[in-house]
């Protein structure tokens, strides 16, 4: 594979994917501290919200430690060449949590819908475009889960709305470089070539940096990653070890390796309560093809009802379910205990 | 005939046929206008086949015909964006408005909750909150009518098949409105509303969660018996409301989880979403049409 030569940009999820594993409880300080090293090393892009996007904090994905809000203006006001970007599900959050995210500064407003449904994030997108010089940006989740023609119509219909840049999102790790390539390869054909192509990727079957080098090679410019891989599932595509491959590779991203590798073992790693890692149920989500957010919901609701957290999750599986319904683990939780009981 | 109240309904989509169809079977309203804005769409072609007037001029092409046609009951079925000029017109001609998008300019009514009090008021324009709402706020009801709730949350999933382009254009409508009526209706200090939109094939029959944080400990026996009886309620009009699992009492926390089949009349059973909204708003149109025909209420042009 040849990139020599490349330039793209890599946007860290820590503080916002990162959410998940910290069951949404890095507090204020800690965002302050870690964007301002982010900011120093020379990380160009960092989200920061609730891990289910503007909105989010609910019994259903859980109450975060502070508000987006408060998040926000914090790191925004304490970073001075890094671009902070929040993210929003329409249907959990709404147009006053993007106007309310425009006002603490942002710079990037990402709308996420799952893969099939681009057309519920109409009313955001075209309000975001509307706004001078926020960096919009259209996000499908769960790619994996229809084809390469089909995932082409949804992102023509962010680009229609106004997104200056579209994300192909393999929300449950489970795609292939093979899948990748072909995914990015029909978009960068299909869609106008001022919009950017980004890549999200999740760590579960280990895939993240073979899956984005994949992205890179079929003209996507965005990559996300997070330090240390602190992201939902087994986390994201680790950024540092990323950083240090497009090194290897000639790929310029403009981030001092040395200084990122630092803040991943420093600050990331210290903050994890549990290793964010290839673990069995973390595999499984990879391997189902289910949505990493559910992995802490899942490890719960096995706990509580006495279950295996993998026949939890490869059933979520079975079932098709998409980003969102973390309500359904505990109802099917129900249902299997039970059945087992009823045996 | 005679003792029905002839009845419009505006928007020709999925909410307005399977809402034709229901209204077709009821003892006091008689469907006679079908509104659109497409010419030939295919909901306007069903209506006509139906025996209904049609016109795809929208609420403009139905006006001139209000008064000579009799017409006392109009269903808006758009969107919340063109409910607030539908209604208008509408009541200038003295019908009556019930409003099944989540426009929300009149009082909220969910049936088992509050339809007296609606009717009560004798408000000109009603409003069905969503159909997620309808599918909720009653189970936030039978809590707090037991005892304090200080945060309600609710989770709607719907197929994909059964989202409609209005739905879809106004997601935050449903959001917003929602959470108002679990305020409002429901009785929570709080409330929040999620909607999620799941494509699988076959498609998923519409699940509904609700989870309430109570101030005090929950009264776990008194709150099952209150659930179990709205549930009931609820049944008398949509009877595929289904009790999944729960009430699951943990800490302060209260869950419900329910799941909605339709009748089937438009969309197949899963479309349960479409069927609670639809009966709902038949149900309350079905009390003015009653209050309307014993002359305790007489709709004037507003």
């Amino acid at each position: 594979m040849n990139l020599t030569g490349k330039k793209i940009t890599v946007h860290d999820m820590c503080l916002r994917d990162g959410m998940h594993p910290k069951r949404h409880q890095i507090t204020v300080d800690e965002m302050v501290q870690i964007a301002t090293a982010m900011d120093q090393a020379g990380i160009p892009m960092i989200e920061v919200t609730h891990g289910d996007g503007l909105g989010g904090a609910s019994v259903n994905y859980g109450f975060p430690a502070a508000s987006d809000q408060e998040y926000l203006t914090a790191v925004c006001k304490a970073v001075k060449h890094t671009k902070v970007s929040a993210l929003l599900l329409p249907g959990i959050g709404t147009v006053d949590h993007l106007k309310m995210a425009v006002d603490c500064g942002i710079s990037t407003i990402r709308v996420a819908t799952h893969c099939s449904e681009a057309d519920v994030s109409e009313q955001h997108i075209q309000m975001a475009a509307k706004y001078d010089g926020l960096d919009t940006v259209g996000f499908l989740m769960m790619a994996h889960m229809i084809s390469a023609e089909e995932l082409v119509v949804q992102l023509k219909l962010m680009e229609g709305f106004g997104a200056n840049c579209v994300y192909i999102t393999d929300s449950a790790g489970y795609m292939l470089p093979d899948e990748v390539s072909e995914k990015v390869t029909l978009a960068r054909s299909e869609l106008r070539a001022d919009t950017e192509i980004g890549f999200h990727g999740h760590h579960n079957l280990a895939m993240g940096i073979a899956n984005s080098l994949a992205a890179v090679e079929a003209g996507a410019n965005r990559i996300d990653g997070s330090l240390a891989g602190l992201g939902a599932g087994a986390g994201n595509t680790p950024l540092e070890v990323f950083v240090a491959v497009c090194e290897r590779m000639g790929v310029h991203t403009g981030v001092d390796l040395f200084a990122a590798m630092d803040i991943a073992e420093d600050l990331i790693v210290p903050l994890m309560d549990q290793p964010v890692r290839v673990d069995r149920d973390a595999l499984t989500l990879g391997y189902a093809g289910v949505y990493s957010s559910f992995l802490l919901f899942a490890k719960r609701s096995a706990e509580k009802y006495g279950l295996s957290s993998r026949d939890i999750l490869v059933e979520l599986g079975n079932r098709r379910t998409v980003g969102g319904q973390e309500d359904m683990i505990e109802d099917l939780a129900l249902d299997m205990a039970r059945e087992r009981d009823s045996a | 005939m005679s003792n029905k109240i002839k009845a419009a309904i505006i928007g020709p989509g999925n909410i307005g046929t399977d809402l034709l169809i229901k209204a077709l079977r009821s003892d006091y309203i008689e469907p006679v206008w079908m509104v659109g804005v497409i010419p030939d769409s295919p909901g306007l072609s069903r209506a006509a086949e139906l025996g209904l007037n049609t016109t795809a001029d929208g609420v403009d092409g139905l006006i001139p015909h209000l008064k000579a046609d009799g017409v006392q009951l109009c269903f808006d079925a758009t969107s919340a964006a063109v409910h607030p000029d539908n209604s208008r017109k509408v009541n200038a001609e003295g019908a009556v408005m019930i409003d099944l998008t989540p426009a929300a300019i009149g009082p909220f009514c969910v049936p088992p909750v509050n339809l007296s009090d609606a009717m009560a008021q004798q408000a000109m324009n009603v409003n069905m909150v969503t159909c997620g709402g309808q599918a909720t706020i009653p189970l936030v009801a039978a809590v707090s009518r037991v005892q304090k709730v200080a945060y309600a949350e609710i989770v709607a999933t719907v197929s994909s098949k059964s989202a409609g382009p209005g739905t879809r254009k106004n997601i935050d409508e449903f959001t917003r409105t929602t959470a108002l009526g679990i305020e409002q209706v429901g009785g929570a200090g709080e409330g929040k509303a999620i909607i999620v939109i799941n494509p699988a094939e076959p498609p998923l029959i519409m699940r509904d969660t609700i989870h309430c944080l109570t101030e005090d400990t929950p009264d776990e026996s008194a709150i099952t018996e209150s659930v179990e009886r709205m549930i009931a309620e609820v049944q008398e009009y949509v009877p595929g409301y289904t009790l999944k699992n729960g009430p699951v009492f943990d800490g302060k926390r209260v869950s419900i989880y329910m799941e909605v089949a339709g009748l089937g009349d438009f969309l197949p059973a899963y479309a349960g979403n479409l069927d609670i909204m639809t009966a709902a708003g038949l149900r309350t149109a079905e009390l003015y049409a009653r209050e309307i025909l014993s002359g305790r209420f007489v709709p004037v042009a507003a």
